[in-house]
């Protein structure tokens, strides 16, 4: 046998490793290059659009200069708010349940395995089930079903995470409450509610991330409006449909809108994301 | 067990005779109970939720079920306005929908494998965090931006650039030379198939992390004890014990790609015809739900619930693997 440096048979392991190694050096380098470039594209496109005008001015009819977005991205916020304000609550308190009362139920774990499909439930499903649900009953297009369609996607987002969190909480802390005579509800809410508080945060900011970028569920339940409008009732203007409609029109005033807002919606939704991480993090070092 | 560790706080109020205290504990009692079967509603509502998306898509697909039966799954033919009624199959959406998932995982897997190893096997402590964070931002950027940058940047750079290249490179090589036949187009299933797969990459990724780093240490250095390499320990110790893992996420991924609206919708064409080229356009469920929905009525609008419900059923499935393989994989921990 010769040394492992002229050992034909080491050599080729060790070219075979070589080899190996650079295509997972390859691979990563092929996934952050697709990041850099799409975000590369959106500053380019966007960033010549971006001024108080965006924030300020209603969304221009066709063929004409200036204007805004500030209705769309009102409506987007309103939109937005709602459906995290409906869906976060029934989020977190079926999480709870699962966590704290039924931790070893036969329906929690059921519940825990619709949940995962919802969780991954394509979104234009939700747009059609809220179509079916809400809108067709209604009699037409409004904010509130938009709102609705959103809170079913918040909702399996935020069971998701606190469940997590709180099965995270040690359980002597609630044994100390309990023997201080503390009921279960203020042991859950007093108790295991404030010691998972930075976890439960980051699954609601993570359900806003998830959300303020959909597009699919929001098309055939809100529509879109041109105009400014806070009537929930109605179509209200909101900005991934705003952009979805201006983004293949010929107008190259409304093309350069959409990219302003494509580029607004993608850092908001992204900060969001880095939020939440951060957060996140800070309570697992603790 | 809540109503055992009140029954016990009760016997010191009698001692103690105090009324005031007694009110409090039984609003506390009448808050605990509140609290609960407030909380289980929430739970139990979860479940409504998914019962009442299939009652609901159900409903409204019913029409174009007992219209079409199940040609709708044999035709090929999209023809909306005929008059007196439509002519509508699912084939060309199902057809697209499948051959963009399958080969946007075939992409996205070895990618997202060869990310994991980096991150778990190569990366420098420092900058794991960082380009871990990074790839997984790519989940986090919406789904129309991934459109628009495929219509705009990406379909016209693949047209001009790489699909000539391909066509011309298996022009002489028979089955290859009709999967990549010209000629070159903006908008085509390999396209979305693409953007599928960067799409995907950071949920395959992610779960490829998280169960290669359950992999005990102590095998992984008896490897290298061994004297095996980097890649011999990946591929014979970290890949055959997380394998179910692996797979698990690999199906998540999968139930993504299929259900993926805005950004297929953006790049694939709309064409409900079936063309045996990747480069050539064609649609998906989603796909065409998204651009036509708004504008139908009658049965086209219920032959389009329908698409929705087969699609539903098609992840429902996909998902339900996934899930099952990954709960096997935490049980097998458990032991």
């Amino acid at each position: 046998m010769g040394s492992p440096k002229t050992n034909p048979y080491y050599a080729g392991r060790k070219r075979i490793n070589l080899l190996a190694m650079g295509l997972c050096y390859g691979a990563t380098l092929f996934g952050l290059t697709w990041l850099v470039m799409i975000l590369g594209t959106l500053v380019s496109n966007g960033l010549p659009g971006l001024s108080l005008d965006l924030l300020t001015q209603n969304t221009p009819p066709p063929n004409s200069t200036g204007g805004g977005l500030a209705n769309a991205i009102v409506g987007s916020l309103m939109l937005t708010a709602i459906g995290v304000g409906i869906g976060a609550p029934i989020g977190l308190l079926a999480g709870t349940y699962m966590a704290e009362y039924g931790r070893h139920s036969k329906l929690t774990s059921v519940i825990r395995f619709i949940n995962d499909i919802l969780l991954s439930a394509p979104s234009i499903i939700i747009g059609l089930f809220v179509y079916g649900a809400v809108v067709v009953p209604m009699g037409g297009f409004s904010g509130i079903a938009g709102a609705l369609a959103l809170a079913v996607i918040v909702i399996p987002v935020v069971v998701r995470t606190t469940e997590d969190m709180l099965l995270l909480v040690p359980n002597p802390l609630r044994e100390a409450a309990s023997a201080l005579g503390l009921p279960r509800s203020l042991v859950i809410r007093r108790v295991a509610y404030r010691a998972a508080k930075a976890g439960l945060v980051t699954g609601v900011l993570l359900a806003v991330a998830r959300v303020s970028g959909e597009t699919a569920p929001l098309l055939f339940t809100v529509l879109n409006n041109q105009f400014w409008s806070l009537d929930l009732t109605g179509s209200i203007a909101n900005l991934p449909v705003t952009i979805n409609n201006f983004v293949n029109n010929p107008d190259p005033n409304w093309k350069k809108l959409a990219w302003s807002g494509a580029l607004l919606i993608t850092f908001a939704v992204l900060s969001l994301n880095i939020a939440a991480r951060v957060l996140g993090s800070s309570r697992n070092e603790k | 067990m809540a109503s055992s560790g009140l029954a016990k706080t009760e016997t010191p109020i009698d001692n103690n005779g105090s009324l005031e205290r007694a009110r409090v504990l039984r609003s506390m009692r009448l808050g605990d109970v509140l609290f609960e079967s407030l909380t289980r509603t929430a739970a139990i509502s979860v479940l409504l939720l998914l019962g009442g998306i299939i009652i609901s898509l159900f409903i409204g697909a019913w029409p174009a079920i007992k219209t079409y039966g199940f040609d709708f799954l044999t035709t090929q033919r999209w023809a909306p306005s005929l008059k007196p009624q439509p002519i509508l199959g699912a084939l060309g959406p199902i057809y697209g929908t499948l051959v963009s998932s399958l080969l946007a995982m075939v992409i996205a897997v070895p990618v997202g494998l060869g990310i994991s190893i980096f991150l778990t096997e190569l990366c420098p402590h420092v900058l794991r965090r960082p380009i871990s964070i990074a790839i997984e931002l790519l989940a986090g950027i919406p789904s129309i931006i991934y459109g628009m940058w495929g219509f705009f940047v990406l379909g016209p750079f693949l047209a001009e650039h790489f699909q000539p290249a391909v066509i011309d490179f298996f022009a002489d090589v028979p089955v290859l030379n009709v999967i990549f036949a010209g000629p070159a187009s903006n908008l085509s299933l390999f396209n979305a198939a693409l953007i599928l797969a960067i799409m995907v990459l950071p949920f395959i990724t992610a779960i490829s992390r998280d169960v290669f780093a359950t992999v005990p240490v102590v095998l992984k250095e008896a490897a290298y004890g061994a004297g095996c390499t980097t890649w011999e320990v990946v591929w014979n110790v970290v890949i055959p014990y997380t394998r179910v893992g692996v797979i698990g996420g690999v199906m998540l991924g999968l139930g993504r790609a299929l259900g993926e609206t805005m950004a297929v919708a953006f790049v694939i064409g709309n064409a409900f015809k079936i063309k045996a080229s990747l480069f050539a356009p064609a649609t998906t469920i989603s796909a065409a739900i998204a651009s036509e929905f708004a504008e139908s009525d009658g049965l086209h609008q219920s032959s389009l619930i329908l698409l929705g419900l087969l699609l539903f059923v098609l992840t429902f499935m996909v998902l339900t693997a996934a899930r099952i393989m990954l709960m096997r994989l935490e049980r097998n921990q458990g032991k």
